[in-house]
């Protein structure tokens, strides 16, 4: 029966948050509040560990709230109904699109979203650098300007994108050499 | 069946390193899907991005449901979005039940504070690698700007746009300025 819960729960959660993991956060506090399956501090926790796990928080929050509520199974019966909104319904739009696909229309459109997409994907890119390249904190505490920038980082960062356009190899090496750098210069500061 | 396994496969490396949310995914995709198996192309991959913007659900659950039933219909799209939620479910699962601590852990915040600044590489080159296909002129250019601005500056603005309005108005936009540009050219 808690299966059942937790799935329709979720399959709710899924369905009605639009635009990525955050939108899902609203939903969480409320099912918070409504069940008790989890506090809103275990919320907090589980941003933070979504930020630091492979995955979308969105997934993230509903395997970690159905562990919490009912184990192994509950965590993965409430993850399948957080997926299962988005599947059903993007299934849809694919028939449909490849039916319309030479579409005036259709095409028409993606003209306009496709600028669209690559701005979001930019913004999502300063927000991550707001956080991984400068201490934006500085600025409201009054500090200097040069220790606005966070030197080490931006200096990953020039290497990086250096080393990647000439070595070409995989992102997730990548990934994993900028890990044991944070790991070995202490980039977290603790 | 074969193919099937190979859809299962590909996602579930790419669910495996995906730090950073949804946007965080392309760079990835990009590599895996479009260079090396040639599954998708760049201007599909933008729709699916505008498309998994303004429908329910994580965008990255989006975009890999769209690719598995490209490939493989119904099945495919099972496959893709199963795989691409199985490292992580597996992840968390330990992590509930092992190590409660473990955004507190100095190793992985050290690691993940590097991680990040990756991150903002990879984006940023699938950016420019992406720019071309996606602003092909200065009317795209413009809308670019704007939607961009928007995004950048939402807490400072006085009002929310939701990102899935700023998606919708974008492609009406489209709509309406090529038909007015095909009327021109007719009239």
């Amino acid at each position: 029966m808690i299966y059942l819960l937790l799935f329709l729960q979720f399959f709710k959660t899924g369905l009605f948050s639009v635009g990525g993991g955050l939108a899902t956060l609203p939903f969480l506090y409320e099912m918070s509040n409504n069940t008790g399956w989890f506090t809103h501090s275990d919320v907090a926790d589980m941003i933070a560990v979504s930020e630091s796990t492979p995955g979308a928080i969105g997934i993230n929050m509903a395997t970690f709230a159905g562990f919490l509520t009912a184990g192994v199974p509950g965590g993965i019966v409430a993850t399948i109904g957080l997926a299962m909104p988005s599947v059903i319904i993007i299934i849809i739009i694919s028939k449909l699109l490849s039916k319309f696909k030479d579409n005036k229309y259709v095409e028409s459109a993606f003209y306009g979203l496709r600028p669209a997409s690559i701005a979001m994907i930019s913004a999502a890119g300063i927000n991550v650098a707001r956080i991984a390249l400068v201490h934006m904190n500085v600025l409201s505490e009054g500090g200097s300007f040069l220790n606005f920038f966070n030197l080490p980082a931006i200096a990953l960062a020039v290497v990086l994108f250096i080393a990647q356009k000439k070595l070409k190899w995989h992102p997730v090496i990548f990934i994993a050499i900028s890990a044991l750098i944070g790991i070995i210069f202490h980039f977290g500061g603790v | 069946m074969k193919e099937l396994l190979e859809l299962y496969l590909a996602f579930l490396r790419i669910g495996a390193v995906n730090f950073g949310g949804g946007y965080a995914m392309l760079p990835l995709l990009e590599r895996d899907l479009n260079e090396k198996r040639h599954w998708t192309t760049t201007e599909e991959l933008m729709d699916y991005f505008a498309i998994g913007q303004c429908t329910p659900g994580v965008i990255a659950l989006n975009v890999s449901t769209f690719i598995g039933y490209k490939r493989k219909k119904i099945p495919g799209a099972l496959a893709a979005t199963l795989g691409f939620l199985t490292v992580p479910i597996l992840i968390i699962l330990v992590i509930s039940a092992f190590l409660t601590n473990f955004a507190d852990l100095p190793v992985v915040k050290n690691a993940f504070a590097g991680i990040r600044v990756c991150v903002c590489v990879l984006i940023f080159q699938a950016v420019l690698r992406l720019w071309k296909k996606s602003v092909p002129d200065n009317i795209a250019l413009i809308l670019y700007l704007v939607i961009f601005g928007i995004t950048v500056c939402s807490g400072l603005l006085p009002f929310k746009v939701p990102a899935a309005v700023l998606v919708i108005a974008a492609g009406v936009f489209g709509v309406v300025w090529q038909t007015a540009k095909e009327r021109r050219r007719q009239g």
